[in-house]
């Protein structure tokens, strides 16, 4: 196990009072593991995962729960209790981060080679132009583009550099919030290849946000299901696909049409997200669920095991009660 | 396809642009024709050309060649009759939207424009013909207080005040939640069937291609290199190009064999349009490519079950 989640709560401060954004979240990420999260936009996916490495900002902040890291050398660290000036000893090293647009994240006006050698030199690496040229050549690209200032490139070279970058001191853990939205999709599946090979090579773990759940089915060894600041639903990827235990997950699995099986009619899921706030008492999916029933709307359903899955769902109160 | 005159068609355009130091060449000899209440969807990578054939459809600049036709009619240049007849549809509703102005306002002056009756009952019609209903309740919102999905639906209702019998829409729902996208998809599909509208889909996602529409074209770096209907080219791709497009989007149903991740791994990108390979433009990255590849374009061939192609690998003669 590398990662250890227990009740993480992540609050926004507004002037208003604090709006809770991911809420009581606890999973656990084994080594070398891919965690698919999705869910819709404002579920809490993106702050989750800038929770875990700590890189929120405010008016975002940790107001709760312990992020336990275990690193390969050393103690556990509980890295939501953490000063920042601590965290520089893991960052880079121990986790990195990989940001959705990397036209963004990288300088505009230094070449690549002035931006990994940053990096690397902060980190003890002497021969920094070595390492680089080691490190594009790992994600495709030939290393005299280490010359190239980011516009040079296209979009989908800047993103495999953002990758590059982010494995520059070898890290045990990397983060990436939507690393290939912004990319074609034959990019899009060009890298993806390529982070599952790394991940064979280097044996890294992934905790990898997107909103496209048919895309996680395909990357991902485990799946965790945002819903208004929760997860709903974590369990095996395929699993997830084929035998969904919450409603809001199947909904999310029947809002994509297929490739090529036969196309039906699909009508997504009525309704829109919650706003995060003025949640409902009871199942914050209640107002949207097609399988409601009187209990949802009062009593807000636990995260417990069903089969080999966790789900967040009262249906499963009454399987459990007729077993029982 | 049908053998009518299509209400609107783009016949052998080629656009460049300008930009005084180099000439982008966006499109080359492409032609695309809608039908009366057939959906046509254009997919293709980001820089294929998707939008800027929809922009010469919808006559936003003039042609460098060829021809906009509007029901077998050259179309000489924009005016109002013209909008009256053909309407977009754009990426982002938050964009598109008058953001000061109430729904009902929105709605009204594209009614007030095109002199149709303008009053509550004509607006609260369009509303409730986008399943914004209550249509009062939502004609007196501000568009901040809708979701993107609904925005959408007023710029969906905002085009249809007009009364056109062309939709172009370009990537409507890819700005929107994964949950309410194929909301506004089914109600395409319904205006197709009650209005008689000829549409025009543009995504870069080949599976809601396939699910919205009767007929798919592909493109790729600014030429046209499959189309028909859309069982076919989904299920039995003519093109290499096609095929990596098919081969790249996400699957579940191919989960667990990660064979398909490793196959398109280094297959390049899209060239750049200012000085693109001659020939076929796909030929750099296509596995099958041939001499005569790159120095010509093929010529068309077309297949029983309705679809063409434009590649070599089926034109042996």
């Amino acid at each position: 196990m590398i990662l250890d989640v227990k009740g993480l709560n992540v609050d926004y401060i507004t002037a208003k009072g604090a709006v809770r954004a991911v809420n009581d979240v606890s999973f656990q990420l084994r080594r070398g593991e891919i965690l698919g999260v999705a869910g819709e936009s404002g579920c809490g996916k993106s702050t989750l995962i800038m929770a875990l490495i700590r890189l929120l900002r405010p008016p975002a902040a940790i107001t709760g729960g312990q992020v336990w890291l275990h690193p390969r050398e050393g103690e556990p660290v509980d890295i939501a209790s953490r000063t920042d000036r601590e965290l520089r000893r893991l960052r880079w090293r121990s986790m990195a981060v990989v940001l959705q647009s990397a036209m963004d994240a990288l300088n505009p006006v230094a070449r690549l080679s002035a931006q990994f050698a940053d990096v690397l030199k902060e980190h003890g690496y002497k021969n920094t132009e070595e390492r680089t040229a080691e490190l594009l050549e790992m994600v495709g690209i030939s290393p005299d583009r280490a010359r190239s200032y980011p516009h040079e490139m296209s979009g989908g070279m800047r993103q495999r550099a953002m990758i590059a970058l982010a494995l520059a001191c070898d890290p045990e853990l990397v983060v990436m919030d939507e690393p290939t939205t912004a990319v074609d999709v034959v990019m899009q599946r060009q890298i993806l290849a390529q982070i599952l090979e790394l991940r064979e090579r280097l044996g890294f773990s992934v905790v990898f946000v997107t909103h496209d759940l048919s895309l996680l089915v395909e990357l991902a060894d485990r799946i965790a299901i945002m819903y208004g600041g929760r997860i709903v639903e974590l369990g095996d990827a395929a699993e997830i696909y084929r035998a969904p235990r919450h409603p809001y997950t199947k909904g999310l699995r029947d809002s994509f049409p297929p490739l090529h099986a036969p196309v039906t009619r699909l009508n997504g899921i009525p309704g829109t997200p919650p706003d995060l706030r003025n949640l409902p008492i009871g199942c914050a999916f209640e107002p949207r669920c097609p399988r409601r029933f009187a209990d949802c709307a009062e009593r807000r359903p636990e995260l417990l095991t069903v089969g080999d899955a966790l789900a967040a769902c009262h249906l499963h109160d009454r399987e459990r009660t007729a077993h029982a | 396809m049908p053998e009518e005159t299509p209400v609107l068609a783009a016949e052998d355009v080629t656009k460049h642009f300008d930009t005084g130091r180099q000439t982008v060449r966006a499109l080359e000899n492409v032609t695309l024709r809608l039908y009366r209440g057939r959906i046509a969807a254009l997919v293709g990578e980001s820089g294929s050309g998707k939008t800027t054939l929809a922009r010469l459809l919808a006559q936003f600049y003039p042609v460098t060649s060829g021809e906009i036709r509007l029901r077998g009619e050259v179309v000489s240049g924009p005016d109002k009759d013209f909008y009256g007849e053909v309407q977009l549809v754009f990426q982002d509703p938050f964009a598109s939207l008058n953001s000061l102005r109430k729904v009902e306002h929105n709605v009204r002056r594209a009614l007030k424009l095109h002199g149709h009756a303008a009053d509550d009952a004509a607006v609260h019609e369009l509303l409730a013909k986008v399943n914004l209903t209550p249509a009062a309740d939502f004609a007196r919102k501000l568009p901040h207080e809708l979701s993107g999905g609904q925005r959408q639906r007023v710029a969906i209702a905002r085009a249809l005040a007009v009364r056109p019998s062309v939709l172009l829409g370009d990537e409507p729902i890819s700005m929107l939640d994964v949950s309410i996208r194929l909301d506004v998809l089914n109600l395409l599909a319904r205006l197709r069937e009650e209005e008689g509208l000829a549409l025009l889909y543009i995504t870069h996602d080949i599976a809601s291609a396939r699910y919205l529409s009767d007929d798919i074209y592909v493109m790729y770096a600014g030429q046209m290199v499959e189309g028909g209907p859309a069982e076919s080219v989904i299920q039995e791709p003519k093109h290499p190009y096609t095929r990596l497009l098919l081969d790249s989007s996400p699957d579940p149903e191919r989960a667990g064999g990660s064979s398909a991740f490793t196959a398109t791994a280094k297959l390049g990108e899209p060239p750049s349009l200012v000085d693109p390979p001659p020939g076929c433009r796909f030929h750099p990255r296509c596995p099958f490519a041939k001499e005569q590849c790159k120095t010509s374009f093929p010529p068309r061939t077309e297949f029983a079950d309705g679809s063409w192609t434009n590649c070599w690998l089926h034109n042996e003669s």
